[in-house]
Parts: C-alpha cells; structure tokens; sequence
C-alpha cells in the first residue's frame, strides 16, 4: 500500500505541475493496478487526500474535512463493488456447473437419426438457453418398425431438462418399436402423472412407422398437430388429435390413427415453439411451414429441417423465443 | 484500557450516537480515516438492524488486545425473534431481499464476524476488526 501511495503522489503532483494528457494517462492506467491490487474506492480517496497533504502543506481544513466526508460516502460504494465481485465469481459458478449439465443432458439424450432404406427421415432440434425442453427419441430395431417420439415439456431450461431426463427413461423402458402409440402414451402418462410436480406437462406426439406395409399410426398427446402432405392431391392435411397433455389425468385414453405414406408424401412433426409466432400476429406460421417444405421437397429430409430453421430464424430476427424441433419422415 | 461503551439502540437518532462513539474509539485506538469510516458503518449497519428486526437492543464498543495486536470489538446484543439460518444471512443474494440486510457488508468491513441466535430468544453478533500497520 505504501508503494502504491507513493506512485500516485508522483502521477498526482506531476500532473498538477504541467497539466499533461501523459499524466492522466498514466493515472488511468495505475487506477488498473489499484483494482488488480483490490484497493477500494474509499482507499482511493483516502490515497489521494493524503498525497495532496503532503505535497500542499497549506491545505485548508475545509477541504480536507470534504474529503472525510467523501470517504465516508464512498465506503457503501466500495461494498457495492465487492458484493459485485462475489457475485460475478458465483456467477460462474453456476455457469460451470450449466456447462456440465448440458454436457450430460447431450450424452443423455443422445439419439442417432434411423436410416432404412424405404423412407428417409431428418431431424434438427435446437434449445433456446443451454439446456433443451425439446426431445426427439427414435426406434429401430432393423426390423419392420421404426418409430419416433417428438417430446415437448411445457417449460424451459434446467426444470424441462430435469423433467425430460424421465421422458426418456419411460420411452426406453417400451424398448421395441412395435408398440402402439396410443399403448405408449398411456404407460408415459401414467409414469409422468406419478413423478412430476403438478405445474408440470409434456406434450408428445408419437408416430410408428411400418416398413413392410408403408403405414405410418400415429398418437398425440396435447401436441402441436403433425402435417402430412398428399404429393397425390398435392395438399396438406393436419393430423389433429385431442389426446390430453401428459401427467394431467392418470386415467387419461389417447387414441391412434392410420394413414398410407405414398412416394412423394411426407409428414412434418414439430414443437410448438416452430410455429409460435409471437408478436408477429400477422404471419401464419403454418401456411409459412407448408410453403417452406413444398417449396423444398425435392430436397432431403435433413436438408428440408435445415431449410425451414434457417428461414424461420430469419423471419424471427434471429431471435427464436422457444426450444425448435422439426423431424420430417419422408417418402 | 478503557471502559466498554454501550449504546442502547431504541430510536434511529441513537444509531447516530453509536457511530459517533465508535468512530471517537476508533480514533483513539489509532486507525486511519478510512478504516474510521468503515468501522462507523459497520456501526451503523449492525444498529439499523437491531431497530429493523428486533426493534430494541444494544451496542458495545470496546478496545480489544490479542498477542500484542489491537483492535476494536462491536457487540450487538437483542432480544428479537432471532435467525434460523446463520449462514444464508451472510449470503450476498440473500440479505438484499430479506432478513440478513447488510450483514455480508458488515462481513467485509471487519476482520472477525462471529454470530450466536436462537429463534424467539434473540442474536448477539460481535465484530472485531484489528489495527494493523502498514
């Protein structure tokens, strides 16, 4: 501290002897080193009241007595940066703590996207903040069943996270692909409607795909409808279903509808934060969806995924409210 | 060594007779304008939470020695509903909101915090901050 008191007297006086740009410069930058050495406000005043002691001996009292009084003024102020400082270094804490987190969340959920060969399947999901509320889990055996389950947990962040930890661990206990998706959706519900807090639901749009016979059955639980495009009729249709959200009513029956995928067909599952067109009322975000993939259908799946993000992204300003996922089984 | 001072704190004018007898003691041990300051506040801190919670109790100041080495000693003494969690009250994120108002400050002002309560029978904190030259 001594140094320290002794190298602003020196700045201090030089600039108080000739008034130079250098010297403010200098000032500047020792004011670095204070902060490094954490010398709080209040000390600096404290330094520099004492430096103008020493080099005017004929201060008068009046403004020494204003400088107490600024160091005691300055003293909350200098509690202020510390408890800033506290909660900057606990703030990294936690985002250590995050990082780790969403690593195992990644490993957790890990899900490989199926390639048969008689349909081809895309798949793209993106979280908001770090951790994600969205889930996309696959089947296939290499058998005659493929199936997918595009899982959306109404919240974000650690708690979806946390919640959709469980999702996964339900669907893997089904094991085979073979089951029905209304079957499916019931043990889920039930598992759900036991484990999780009652401010809790997850919507689940499941869809089973049978390779011999091209069938595609599909079940919905309180999920953003699934849109199937005719490449016959060249139309879209909207899978609706009023299967009731997850984890709301133990009791809960979902149903479960057919329908033929022909070449040229294609069936678009999704979040609800793809089509959640906040503020922009004046868009229709299906309409824009269908637009996007017919205008697109010549590309793969994957490709069209990729396409319907990116132009999404953009007509939200790059600024997406949701967790996204779109997967596209297509033939 | 002098006598310990005591201040019972009851009204907010009696917070401001607190910091002045510690600040006089402060000087008299022989600490610098800015420990001075922080000593007062955490005076001033300490006795606005005797009135915020407890609503009446009092604060002892006393000259302090330890292997050779002064210091001052601030004891806050109530009879309030006194604290179930000791530790959250010196959490940063805590006292802004609730209970704790300006304990971790008073934390960083000294150099020893120590704190005995028992719900419904009150608190006792003492602060020490020694005089050390540099």
């Amino acid at each position: 501290m001594e140094q320290i008191r002794k190298q602003y007297k020196k700045i201090l006086s030089d600039y108080i002897g000739n008034q130079n740009e250098s010297d403010l410069y200098i000032g500047q930058n020792f004011i670095k080193r204070m902060i490094q050495k954490n010398v709080t406000p209040e000390e600096v005043i404290s330094i520099h009241k004492q430096a103008l002691e020493e080099v005017y001996d004929d201060l008068p009292d009046s403004v020494l007595h204003g400088y107490d009084f600024l160091i005691e003024v300055m003293v909350h102020f200098g509690l202020k940066v510390q408890e800033h400082q506290s909660l900057l270094a606990k703030q990294e804490e936690l985002r250590i703590e995050m990082e780790i987190a969403t690593k195992i969340q990644n490993l957790l959920l890990e899900n490989e996207i199926p390639k048969p060969r008689s349909v081809d399947i895309g798949m793209i999901s993106v979280p908001l903040r770090k951790m994600n509320g969205d889930y996309v889990h696959f089947m296939h055996d290499d058998e005659r069943f493929l199936s997918v389950a595009v899982t959306d947990v109404v919240g974000k962040g650690v708690p979806a996270a946390l919640c959709m930890s469980m999702v996964k661990y339900g669907l893997d206990t089904l094991e085979y692909a073979n089951s029905n998706p209304s079957y499916v959706l019931e043990v889920l519900n039930r598992t759900i409607e036991k484990s999780i807090d009652d401010s809790m639901f997850v919507s689940l749009c499941y869809v089973r795909y049978d390779l011999s016979t091209n069938v595609l059955t599909w079940s919905s639980a309180g999920h953003e409808p699934s849109l199937y495009y005719d490449g016959e009729s060249e139309s879209f249709y909207d899978l609706e279903s009023k299967g009731l959200l997850l984890g709301i009513l133990p009791e809960a029956k979902y149903t479960q509808q057919d329908l033929d995928l022909k070449n040229g067909d294609f069936v678009i599952l999704m979040t609800d934060g793809v089509t959640d067109f906040r503020n922009k009322e004046e868009f229709d975000s299906r309409e824009i969806i269908k637009e996007l993939a017919l205008a697109n259908r010549h590309l793969t799946a994957q490709e069209m995924c990729e396409v319907i993000y990116s132009e999404l992204q953009k007509l939200h300003d790059f600024k997406l409210e949701d967790d996204f996922t779109v997967v596209i089984i297509k033939k | 060594m002098r006598e310990a001072r005591v201040v019972e704190i009851v009204t907010e004018l009696d917070i401001v007779t607190a910091r002045k007898l510690g600040r006089d003691e402060a000087k008299e041990i022989g600490f610098n304008d800015v420990d001075q300051s922080r000593i007062t506040t955490a005076i001033g801190e300490l006795a606005k939470n005797i009135l915020l919670y407890a609503h009446a109790g009092k604060i002892v100041i006393e000259e302090v020695e330890e292997n050779g080495l002064k210091g001052i000693a601030i004891s806050s003494i109530d009879k309030g509903q006194g604290m179930k969690d000791v530790h959250k009250v010196l959490e940063d994120d805590y006292s802004s909101t609730s209970a704790g108002a300006g304990l971790p400050a008073v934390k960083r002002l000294v150099d020893l915090i120590e704190i005995e309560s028992r719900v419904g029978q009150g608190t006792t904190i003492k602060v020490v901050k020694w005089l050390v030259r540099v």
